[in-house]
């Protein structure tokens, strides 16, 4: 039912513009795949070099083994949900879906008792007959989605398709994509530059940032072991603290900040004395207690936002830093008041040492 | 009409509507009247006018009609020009539409927008020239010792040279050429609209090009496709310029009949009736196309 899909190298240039540098991966069959990243970075680029409407400046494309160079996107297994849906507007619903089933010369009645079964998979059963015009944003998805399914494809592709959706929609639509991925078996290579999508639907997230693959893994090996200064402050909150690398040792290093030396788990590609950048999350920073010896920093509470179920410090530290703490609304106590001074505190495993490098605009 | 009175104020936005009515009255609906009731009166020379004998009749549209024998299949001269205008215009129209849709669909969907600037300005600087000039550029093009037959020998496409001229080939031709950007730029503007993912969207979904055309382009232009046939057709079928200057005798045109018998034949009647029943036929051809390609009054405006 779905295969493979493998990226070997693929490089896309327009002009002097490089959308694309060297992305290699393997989607596996039956995946909710994710590219996460912000605009520009090349996402839908990707997509269009999968679904067959761009050849790559250089790589190549392999779907279940087979090189796809010169399969235009009418010969390949794949199917696009594309970013603003582009449903057929003359046609009804039930022949949106089944265009897909005409073109492969399928009869009428056939094309109708299909098309009437995916209507049946998306929950919309009345629907048949309707025009376009007439359905809501979130009906239209679904019948994107079912027209794209309704040529039985490998791997379907989904460029942000629920951009353009309220929130409230989004949030239960990603459910819906999610139990129609299981339902179907179907490989999902989805893209989009909203986190929360990657990661709630997502088997694995490949993050990019201006065209290069900057990680790839499950969605919580991404927030807790960003390989890169980008993926950490790309995804999430988190807390920057640079300075040389003072001490490496046992999978642990030290960074030589102005709070003093800061110890966290060591990223790959380390040196001592290098320049180097120390993140911890606003959720992994605590208020310290009196055994807490190292990794302590102390901070001016500029102001506490509080958001019901957990509330954002806002700490300024003596070199005029900005340190976020979060702290949860868990009974254990009050944030303390604007300011005040705040003492704060890590575990080592809840910091992430790696070496120095570009971070996501905030 | 409240948006004039809005925009100038009450006198002087009265002033326009009265100024342009006016000019509508004068200009448009007398002459149609005067023509109007010509056409309902027999040809009596002048003494005769309001008379007894100049009565209310239907004759003069019935003599288009008179003497037709379709079980000979022998048709009198002037329905026959008639018949020939209608075939004429259809086939002009075709040809337009067939030689301008790809072009439109290039231009609209498939050329780089600086391209595409410059296709239509060489597209439309030859209809600067007026159009005699430029019909009569045709005639010199298509004469038996002319460029075009020079061209085709030396290529040797033909062997001997054609009388482009002698048949309703000229014709044809010289109005295909004439009109044809009235059927480029309903097509090209309707073509304009349709999102580029529509046709990837299909090819997606595995469509080759010429389903795509077929299901998603065609329907989508249809607007376009109706305008482009309505100007395309009236403009040939009440063209006289480009029959009068690339016809030949045996080619009549139908508007050449309506002058006839308006200034050789001196029957203001009969060629007032006459220049009607092409008005009808251009309406009757607007209301089918509008029928065929289920597009209302706004949608042809547009
Ligand atoms: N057809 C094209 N011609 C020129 N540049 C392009 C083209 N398509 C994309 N780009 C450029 O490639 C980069 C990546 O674009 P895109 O893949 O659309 O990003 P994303 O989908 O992540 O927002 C952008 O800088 C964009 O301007
Ligand atoms: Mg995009």
């Amino acid at each position: 039912m779905s295969q493979d899909v493998e990226l070997d190298g693929v490089t896309m240039r327009f002009g002097a513009v490089t959308a694309v540098r060297d992305v290699s991966l393997v989607v596996k069959a039956g995946e909710f795949f994710s590219f996460l990243g912000p605009s520009g970075c090349g996402k839908t680029t990707i997509l269009r070099i999968l679904s067959g409407f761009t050849e790559p400046s250089a790589g190549a494309v392999r779907i279940g083994g087979r090189d796809m160079a010169g399969i235009g996107p009418n010969g390949r297994p794949t199917a696009l949900i594309f970013q603003n849906l582009a449903l057929f507007p003359l046609m009804s619903v039930w022949e949106n879906i089944a265009f897909g089933l005409e073109v492969r010369g399928v009869g009428k009645a056939e094309r109708r008792k299909r098309a009437e079964a995916l209507l049946d998979l998306i929950a919309l059963p009345d629907a048949a007959d309707k025009r376009i015009d007439e359905l809501s944003g979130g009906m239209k998805q679904r019948v994107a989605i079912a027209r794209a399914l309704a040529v039985e494809p490998q791997v379907m592709l989904l460029d942000e398709p629920l951009s353009a959706l309220d929130l409230k929609l989004r949030q239960h639509m990603r459910a819906e994509l999610r139990a129609i991925q299981k339902k179907t078996g179907v490989t999902f290579i989805y893209i989009t530059h909203d986190q929360g999508e990657a990661f709630t639907m997502s088997d694995r997230v490949a993050v990019m940032s201006r065209g290069v693959l900057e990680q790839v893994g499950p969605p919580k090996a991404i927030y807790d072991d960003p390989a890169t200064p980008f993926v950490a402050t790309f995804v999430g909150e988190n807390n920057a603290f640079t300075g040389p690398v003072a001490l490496l040792a046992d999978g642990v290093a030290a960074v030589e900040t102005p709070f003093g030396p800061l110890r966290g788990r060591a990223g790959p590609g380390l040196a001592s004395g290098a320049a180097a950048v120390l993140f911890v999350r606003p959720e992994r920073l605590r208020e310290a207690t009196p055994g807490d010896g190292a990794n302590r920093l102390a901070g001016r509470v500029t102001h506490v936002d509080f958001e019901g179920n957990f509330a954002n410090v806002f700490l300024k530290g003596p070199d005029g830093s900005a340190i976020l703490v979060q702290l949860a609304n868990d009974g254990s106590g009050e944030p303390p008041p604007e300011g005040a001074t705040m003492d704060i505190a890590f575990d080592p495993a809840n910091a992430v040492v790696l070496p120095d490098g570009p971070r996501a605009r905030s | 009409m409240s948006e004039v009175f809005r925009r100038y104020g009450a006198p002087l936005g009265l002033m326009i509507l009265l100024l342009t009515g006016i000019w509508v009255v004068a200009m448009v609906v007398l002459p149609y009247f005067v023509m109007v009731e010509y056409s309902f009166h027999p040809n009596l020379p002048g003494p005769e006018i309001g008379g007894p004998k100049d009565i209310y009749t239907l004759d003069n549209y019935a003599s288009l009609f008179r003497g037709i024998d379709i079980l000979a299949w022998d048709f009198p001269d002037d329905f026959r020009v008639f018949l020939r205008t209608i075939w004429g215009s259809a086939v002009v129209t075709a040809v337009c539409l067939v030689v301008c849709y790809p072009v439109a669909f290039y231009l609209a969907k498939v050329a780089t927008p600086d391209r595409v600037g410059f296709l239509l300005l060489l597209l439309v600087v030859p209809f600067w020239i007026n159009e005699i000039l430029r019909t009569f550029s045709w005639y010199i093009i298509l004469a038996f010792n002319g460029p075009l037959n020079a061209v085709l020998l030396a290529l040797g496409l033909l062997d001997k040279p054609v009388r482009w001229l002698s048949g309703s080939g000229g014709v044809l031709i010289g109005m295909t050429y004439a009109f044809l950007l009235f059927m480029m730029f309903p097509l090209y503007n309707a073509l304009q609209t349709l999102d580029r993912n529509q046709i990837e969207a299909a090819r997606d979904l595995g469509a080759p090009g010429w389903r795509i055309h077929w299901r998603i382009v065609i329907p989508h232009a249809k607007p376009g496709i109706a305008v482009g046939c309505i100007m395309v057709f009236v403009l040939a079928a009440s063209s006289y310029v480009v029959p009068a200057l690339l016809g030949s005798p045996g080619t009549r045109w139908f508007t050449e009949t309506i002058y006839q018998w308006f200034f050789e034949g001196q029957n203001w009647p009969r060629g007032s009736a006459y220049a009607f029943v092409l008005l009808g036929l251009c309406v009757a051809f607007i209301l089918a196309m509008m029928r065929i390609f289920r597009v209302g009054l706004t949608d042809i405006a547009k």
